[in-house]
């Protein structure tokens, strides 16, 4: 860091890359995932070039750049922690348009995955003979072929399994 | 390393040119210090009634309180200078506490001896508001002068640098109000003095909101 100091800039870079590691173990200490610690360790790094002329070379340079790096690190937490109690976050909301035909991407992906789960929840006949024959447009007789189930169990499978999707997704 | 980190770093390093190093805290503590003391030097000889002044220092208890301001001032100063440094411990804001009881056990006693021997008349408000205007006017210059010296090291956390440096310029301007200060103060009067420091000190841990670092510019969720 004293060379750093008096302007040479490759020793500067050297360190500022041999350092990384031990800003990393800091700001993971305080953050979790990794696009935060990410975060932190180059505002370190931004706080550190702007503070170096605060080193004294006749102390350890480590516990100068500990407390630096512990010092942003926890500022993030606080701000973090700050953003997350007063903000409420909703990813979607400003995915939505006033035109509606602008949100018809998105809301058909939602419908998609209402009817997926609601898809999941149907008995087991019901759900083997409503893809059978209606995804994948077999005849009843092709379907009774594969599922072991009668033509008529069939229908009246199918039948119940539109009508409790029906319900389930008027409902939300 | 990842690409924008190793960016920032080229970036940082192209920046890198040579910094003029901070000297050592206690130095640049004393030099403020020996600044201040030569100013107010000259505003106490050329405006002071120092032959009172000097009549009055035959009193031990006015020798013990103006041995705990003037402490207590240097102790502040020299503790703001350090802990505007990064790596200094955070212990240093302690430093100015002993000399402060002095400062208020010993004026606590004066109002005390004041009350017994005048009565009620220890209670009343004596020249207090030239009082408050003393400690307040002086120390809005020195807290100035103060903020931009200890601003030099753009400390990380500022707000206690600077409220350990504004009871640091309240003292010394409750300092130079004993040379125009030529009366025993009562119980009243304190309490003005220390509604003063505690202003001079919450205006100068405001003031340091003002030299806190930049936040980063954006932030991932």
């Amino acid at each position: 860091m004293a060379s750093a100091q008096d302007g040479r800039q490759a020793e500067y870079a050297r360190l500022l890359r041999e350092i990384v590691p031990m800003i990393r173990a800091v700001a993971a200490h305080h953050h979790r995932t990794p696009d935060r610690v990410d975060d932190v360790v180059q505002d370190v790094l931004l706080t550190l070039h702007r503070v170096r002329h605060t080193y004294d070379p006749a102390r350890p340079f480590i516990p100068w750049l500990v407390a630096v790096a512990r010092r942003r690190s926890i500022d993030a937490l606080r701000r973090r922690i700050r953003m997350d109690a007063m903000e409420i976050r909703d990813d979607t909301s400003y995915e939505t348009f006033a035109d509606p035909l602008a949100n018809r991407e998105r809301e058909g992906r939602e419908a998609a995955d209402a009817l997926a789960v609601a898809l999941a929840a149907l008995p087991r006949g019901q759900r083997e003979a409503l893809e059978l024959v209606k995804v994948k447009e077999m005849s009843l007789v092709e379907a009774s072929a594969v599922s072991g189930q009668s033509v008529g169990g069939l229908k009246v499978n199918v039948h119940r399994a539109i009508k409790a999707l029906r319900a389930k997704l008027k409902g939300g | 390393m990842s690409e924008p980190l190793d960016d920032l770093i080229d970036k940082l390093a192209a920046e890198g040119g040579r910094v003029r190093r901070l000297a050592p805290p206690m130095t640049r503590a004393l030099i403020w210090l020996l600044v201040v003391a030569a100013v107010s030097a000259l505003a106490v000889f050329a405006f002071a009634d120092l032959p009172l002044f000097m009549s009055r220092m035959g009193d031990a208890k006015l020798k013990l309180e103006l041995a705990g301001i003037f402490l207590t001032g240097i102790a502040a100063v020299v503790a703001a200078f350090h802990l505007s440094l990064p790596d200094r411990s955070s212990s240093w804001a302690l430093l100015p506490l002993p000399p402060l009881a002095l400062w208020i056990g010993s004026s606590g006693y004066s109002c005390w001896r004041h009350w017994i021997e005048y009565g009620p008349e220890g209670w009343s408000l004596g020249e207090s508001a030239d009082c408050f205007r003393m400690i307040v006017g002086a120390s809005v210059p020195l807290g100035a002068a103060l903020l931009l010296a200890l601003s030099r090291a753009r400390p990380l956390n500022p707000v206690p640098v600077t409220a350990v440096g504004g009871l640091g310029v309240a003292a010394i301007g409750a300092l130079l109000l004993q040379f125009f200060h030529p009366f025993d103060v009562t119980f009243m009067d304190l309490g003005v003095h220390a509604v003063a420091v505690g202003l001079v000190v919450a205006g100068s841990a405001i003031s340091g909101r003002f030299i806190r670092p930049p936040e980063p510019q954006a932030s991932r969720g």
